[in-house]
């Protein structure tokens, strides 16, 4: 899985492209955890090229929810793909991550 | 009457050869020159032993006398294959095929899937076949594919194959159905016979040899072959094949997933080492699960079971790792939910259930999946053959000839074939020499593909006799090699003076000519004055096609590279004739008569023999007049019949799918 972030005016967008699975999960965590020590706790995950997630996958974006929640930020996630859309539903967790069109409007409301 | 002149001549070619081949070894290299002594006597041992293979076919030959008449009710699905031949040319054959006398039901199957042939069927009432969706992104397997396919889709006790230009007689099936009443019979093979072939047969397009003496002789040792085409096969025994292919290639693939399950599993825990204790626990959990399967398979259980329960225990360590990941995501949002409630859902904090797991944990889902070596081994652990488009394949796909491959593995289970001695069905043979080289190419590639995956030398379940009569035909197709040699020896002789054997003594004539002239009058009795030459010509003169398909069949079989050509050229090739393509030969030939030239040249200078010079110079006009025949070959313009008619001109193109046999003539 490829990652990478772009620090913007009132947040960071992370764009994950690949498989969020067992062995890019912890990955995506670093990447979190990096953001908000430099500084930013207002994320966006930009699924648009993640066709497939895990549990583990799963667990890490709850996980990084809750670093930036503790950042005193919020995570968001945009472009969500219909096999992760599955995982949200079955799960429930479409409860707690809302999903948005794009990265653009994720924090367009605040 | 004639058995025993058979015989008695097999007997003295036997003799005459061993006594010629064992004084070449023996008393006559010339060591001096071994780097063309030796090669020549292989090639001159080769050749023996082929003539003695075809004495052993010959010395059981089998003439049938008619079956007893067949059952009435035995029900029959009559198949035409085809891929791309003309609409009217599988119309002309399906339309024969509907007035076949016994009852029977008539198939189309196309493997061009096309919906102007699947009107045509509709609109005459016959039967249509493509392929369905399964076989899509799967292997396709050709013509095996295409008849494994229809066979799932039909239910006739009996199947006579056709390709799309072989026209059968009406009574094809009066004719071969009885020999069914033994009961242990899986196969009649009738002859393949081409309509469109002048008396001179420039393409070596008839086969009177194989589809005669060889096939009779086979016959005689339970060994006639499947040709592929005008062919009537029990059902029965083609599933019996299928089945007992699918359990063998299943535990194949199984075990093969378990012995490489070791290595995978060493390489993931490698990966993890660093990672959650409870991956490394999983992973020991699955390397458990495969010894275990391991150890079952050794002790003969049943492979559904071995993998079911293999399955099953990974299944419950994948749950558990998905549990972990569930269970630890919760813990996250008990924290974010103590840090501030509202954000996290109206109704608190959301569970997930247990069905959520399982679904996660499932096969698609599985965090297991993204160590991919792991995945695969437990993929292949598996009784549903994800690879194939049917796990059950009754037609033998190791081989561009299916034909054969199939025909031995009914023999090596039990079952009988048999040769029917009479034509019934009118095909079209090529009519371009392009056409025909890469149909005899094919030919070969598939028999050479058989020979280097399932050798019959050492198959379980043939006799000996069935061993040898596979074995027959495909050490014809080596003759590419000798044929080499035996165009060097001369012109090694004429232009270096150098000669293999020690001395062109009487030793050497009192030996070679008797061998020689019984080899002959084998072939004149075994064949009963049937036109035996023109096979003999082309089974030297092409040698560059036997070469070719030996070494790619190799790379095939142990590199795994394609075969490395196509399809048949879909229509006569126009324009000039072709040269290019016997481009060896002639090259062959010229060296022949440069060296001829310069022989006499040496012998007139005092520089050589005249004995030697003599029998060198007979040895290349013999060679130059076998390869003579491709001149014509090159120049042929298609067949002419007796009226030039416009109208068939357009059903004479040839069939890809066709099948008869090489070398053997």
């Amino acid at each position: 899985m490829d990652l990478s972030y772009e620090v913007k005016d009132s947040y960071a967008e992370i764009t994950a492209a690949g498989r969020l699975n067992m062995v890019s999960a912890p990955k995506l965590r670093d990447m979190v955890a990096e953001v908000v020590a430099k500084g930013t706790s207002r994320i966006v995950v930009n699924l648009e090229q993640t066709a497939f997630m895990d549990s583990s996958g799963l667990g890490a974006l709850i996980g990084c929810l809750k670093a930036a929640r503790q950042a005193g930020g919020d995570l968001r996630i945009a472009s969500v793909q219909p096999q992760v859309q599955m995982v949200l539903g079955l799960t429930s967790m479409d409860k707690v991550l809302t999903s948005y069109p794009s990265a653009a409007e994720a924090f367009g409301d605040d | 009457m004639r058995p025993f002149w058979v015989r008695l001549v097999v007997v003295l070619t036997v003799l005459t050869g061993i006594n010629y081949v064992t004084w070449r070894w023996v008393a006559s290299l010339n060591w001096d020159a071994w780097w063309i002594a030796v090669p020549l006597v292989i090639a001159e041992t080769y050749s023996l032993i082929d003539v003695m293979l075809f004495g052993m076919t010959v010395w059981r030959l089998k003439e049938r006398t008619p079956p007893s008449p067949e059952s009435a009710d035995a029900t029959v699905d009559v198949f035409v294959t085809t891929y791309n031949e003309p609409l009217d040319m599988v119309m002309a054959t399906a339309l024969a095929a509907q007035r076949i006398r016994h009852p029977h039901s008539t198939w189309i199957l196309d493997d061009g899937d096309r919906q102007e042939l699947r009107d045509l069927a509709a609109a005459h009432g016959l039967g249509y076949v493509t392929r369905g969706a399964a076989w899509s992104g799967m292997p396709r397997h050709a013509k095996a594919g295409n008849l494994n396919n229809a066979l799932m889709m039909t239910s006739g006790e009996f199947l006579l194959i056709l390709d799309a230009d072989q026209i059968p007689e009406p009574d094809i099936l009066d004719k071969t159905l009885g020999y069914f009443n033994n009961r242990r019979v899986a196969l009649v093979q009738t002859p393949q016979y081409f309509s469109n072939v002048p008396d001179s047969d420039p393409l070596g397009s008839q086969a009177p040899l194989f589809y005669g003496p060889i096939q009779q002789g086979k016959d005689g040792w339970n060994a006639a072959f499947f040709c592929g085409s005008n062919a009537v096969l029990r059902r029965e025994a083609l599933m019996q094949l299928g089945l007992v292919g699918y359990v063998k290639e299943t535990e194949k693939s199984v075990r093969r997933a378990l012995s490489a399950s070791q290595a995978a599993i060493r390489k993931a825990r490698k990966a993890a080492s660093n990672e959650s204790p409870l991956l490394l626990q999983t992973l020991d959990e699955v390397e458990a699960a495969t010894l275990e399967a391991r150890r079952q398979l050794d002790a003969g259980e049943s492979l559904s079971e071995i993998t079911y329960r293999a399955r099953r225990r990974v299944d419950r360590a994948v749950q558990s790792l998905v549990l972990a990941d569930v269970t630890a995501l919760q813990a996250d949002l008990e924290e974010i939910a103590a840090m501030s409630p509202v954000q996290v859902g109206e109704a608190g904090v959301p569970v997930v259930t247990e069905d959520a797991v399982h679904r996660m944990a499932a096969r698609d889902w599985s965090p297991l999946g993204a160590i991919e070596s792991v995945q695969a081994v437990l993929d292949a652990l598996s009784v549903e053959r994800t690879d194939e488009a049917q796990p059950v394949m009754p037609l033998a796909t190791i081989s561009v000839t299916e034909d054969m491959a199939t025909a031995m593995r009914l023999h090596s289970l039990g079952w009988q074939s048999v040769y029917h001695h009479e034509i019934l069905a009118y095909g079209l043979a090529p009519e371009d020499i392009g056409t025909m080289l890469t149909q005899r190419l094919r030919w070969a590639q598939g028999t050479m593909q058989v020979f280097l995956r399932e050798n019959p030398l050492v198959q379980r379940g043939l006799k000996m006799g069935q061993r040898l009569m596979y074995f027959a035909t495909m050490w014809t197709y080596l003759s590419g090699f000798a044929a080499v040699v035996y165009f060097a020896a001369p012109i090694v002789y004429l232009l270096l003076g150098i000669l293999p054997v020690t001395s062109l003594s009487a030793d050497f004539f009192l030996r070679f000519i008797p061998f020689m002239v019984v080899n002959q009058l084998l072939f004149a009795i075994a064949g009963k004055g049937i036109p035996t030459w023109r096979g003999q010509q082309y089974s030297l003169a092409l040698f560059p096609t036997w070469i070719k398909a030996c070494t790619t069949a190799a790379r095939n079989v142990w590199l795994g590279r394609p075969l490395g050509f196509a399809v048949t050229p879909k229509d006569r090739q126009s324009g000039g004739p072709r040269w290019s393509l016997i481009r060896p030969q002639i090259i062959v030939s010229v060296l022949l008569v440069i060296a001829s030239v310069v022989g006499i040249g040496r012998l007139a200078a005092g520089m050589s023999e005249p004995i030697g010079t003599l029998v060198n110079v007979l040895w290349v006009v013999f060679d130059l007049v076998v390869m003579s025949i491709l001149v014509r070959a090159v120049l042929y313009r298609g067949y002419q019949a007796d009226e030039p008619d416009d109208e068939t001109s357009s059903i004479t193109e040839p069939s890809n799918e066709r099948a008869a046999r090489g070398p053997e003539l």
